[in-house]
């Protein structure tokens, strides 16, 4: 489903002077569908940065990544911001959503995006943001004003809305209790058994164990 | 995918100053795009082309009309682009007032459009008109209120009432939040974007604001001395931008 060759990264901070940092060198792997892999190594090894690639949130000079075999480089802004719309959902540690806006309506909008009638994807909404147990009291807020852990379920549940072909966590549980984080376990084995491929980052070794089938160690592909 | 409006190699000049220089452009029907820039970059004078307002010095501008005919803008005849901007296009300034007229009552205003393109039927009108303005959130009593005694915020929101009522196909923006206070800004924003889903609206939108355009476009185009200096993925532009002017502008946001 996913597959990253030869990719390498620097950034260039061009308003500086020796702005320029190489990240990651040749890095290449493959994350098959109803598999889930993480990406592991210290703190700054690049592991945001190559996930952040493979969504097109960063830019990926050096190298080909494949996304249901579409080299997705070759591909143009419009292009990649339906591709992303379709196949791939990204679950990001901090939440960014436009103020005011009701959380039901935030977990709904990639299901409308979709065409999914207002009542389906209403239902749907309702039904994540329960599991995820939130209460229903606050459905109707914006989730900014929620605390960390509300705020990382709002994602979870924005991202878990559809069956993405390929799903991009990036430390989904990182501020969550025992019980959620068990829910949320749950819910990513449920994505791979209908055959979703999931690459992500957990610095939760519990849930790396539970969950993944494999790892990836993101050093070994470190520019330094 | 589908273009619908494309633009190649315009320009244009004010005295000796390049506003636009050599500037391509290409929009997919459905894809928001946001033009960024500094004042003077030069983003509402492209705007104003591509919208026929203003006549380029050169290039060329085509737009894939509704009947899937290809039509040369700069060389359409002037009744034909004067219907185009009462049906197929939309118009949204900055400044309401622009865009309104302030001695008509709100639903004269939103009817007008209406009327322009053949409607005829006055309850069907101000039907019309009412579920409109209930869309944008003002309450449908104000309906034969004079958008003068409105507030800034629900100025704006009558002006894209009335633009959207004909359900073009494309909508050119300029600043649409400049002047309103950042609590109206959230809601309007918002409004815009479902607009946009529910009817599947092409847009281009100018606005110097990095946090309006992360919301609103799917693409950004960012301007400098009439140039196009970064095109991309919203997010990409700006996470990572590449440019030197980019990075500058993006480092420079201020957080709350």
């Amino acid at each position: 489903m996913l597959e990253v060759k030869n990719v390498a990264k620097s950034f260039n901070l061009k308003n500086l002077d020796k702005g320029k940092f190489s990240v990651i060198r040749d890095a290449c792997f493959n994350v098959n569908s109803g598999e889930c892999v993480a990406l592991i190594g210290n703190s700054g090894c690049g592991k945001s940065t190559l996930m952040r690639m493979i969504y097109g949130n960063y830019v990926c000079a050096v190298g080909k990544i494949y996304i249901d075999k579409e080299n997705i480089l070759d591909l143009k802004a419009i292009e990649m911001s339906i591709l992303r719309k379709q196949k791939m959902g990204y679950v990001s540690q901090f939440l960014r959503v436009l103020p005011r806006v009701s959380t039901i309506d935030l977990v709904m909008e990639p299901l409308l995006d979709q065409f999914e009638s207002r009542a389906r994807a209403k239902d749907i909404a309702e039904t994540l943001l329960s599991r995820l147990n939130l209460s229903s009291k606050l459905w109707h807020l914006s989730p900014l004003t929620f605390s960390g852990g509300e705020q990382q379920r709002v994602n979870i549940a924005i991202g878990f809305s559809k069956d993405y072909k390929l799903l991009l966590l990036d430390e989904p549980t990182a501020s969550l209790d025992r019980e959620n984080k068990r829910i949320v376990m749950d819910m990513i084995s449920e994505k791979k058994e209908k055959g979703s491929a999931i690459l992500g980052i957990f610095h939760d070794k519990e849930v790396r164990d539970k969950v993944c089938d494999r790892e990836i160690d993101v050093s070994n592909f470190s520019a330094s | 995918m589908e273009q619908i409006l494309k633009a190649k190699a315009i320009d244009k000049k004010f005295g000796s100053v390049y506003a636009c220089d050599n500037l391509s452009i290409e929009l997919y029907t459905g894809e928001v795009v946001g033009i960024v820039g500094e004042s003077g970059s030069g983003k509402s004078t492209l705007l104003n082309c591509l919208s026929g307002s203003l006549v380029p010095d050169g290039g060329n501008i085509t737009y894939l009309d509704r009947d899937n005919n290809w039509l040369d803008l700069l060389s359409l005849p002037e009744p034909r682009k004067r219907n185009l901007l009462r049906t197929e296009w939309a118009f949204v300034h900055q400044n309401p007032r622009d865009g309104l007229r302030m001695a008509v009552s709100a639903g004269g205003n939103i009817g007008e459009r209406l009327m322009a393109i053949g409607y005829r039927n006055y309850s069907q009108i101000r039907a019309e008109a009412t579920e409109w303005i209930e869309k944008v959130e003002i309450d449908a009593i104000r309906l034969d209120d004079k958008p003068s005694i409105f507030s800034g915020g629900m100025q704006q929101r009558l002006q894209i009432a009335k633009n959207l009522i004909t359900k073009p196909r494309l909508i050119f923006m300029d600043e649409p939040t400049g002047g309103l206070d950042v609590s109206v800004q959230a809601r309007l924003l918002d409004l815009i974007r479902s607009l946009v889903r529910e009817l599947g609206l092409s847009v281009i939108i100018v606005t110097h604001d990095l946090a309006v355009a992360r919301f609103m476009a799917n693409r950004l185009i960012v301007m400098k001395n009439g140039k196009i200096v970064e095109t991309g993925l919203t997010d990409q532009v700006l996470d990572d931008p590449q440019h030197s002017y980019t990075q500058l502008l993006v480092s420079s946001i201020l957080k709350v």
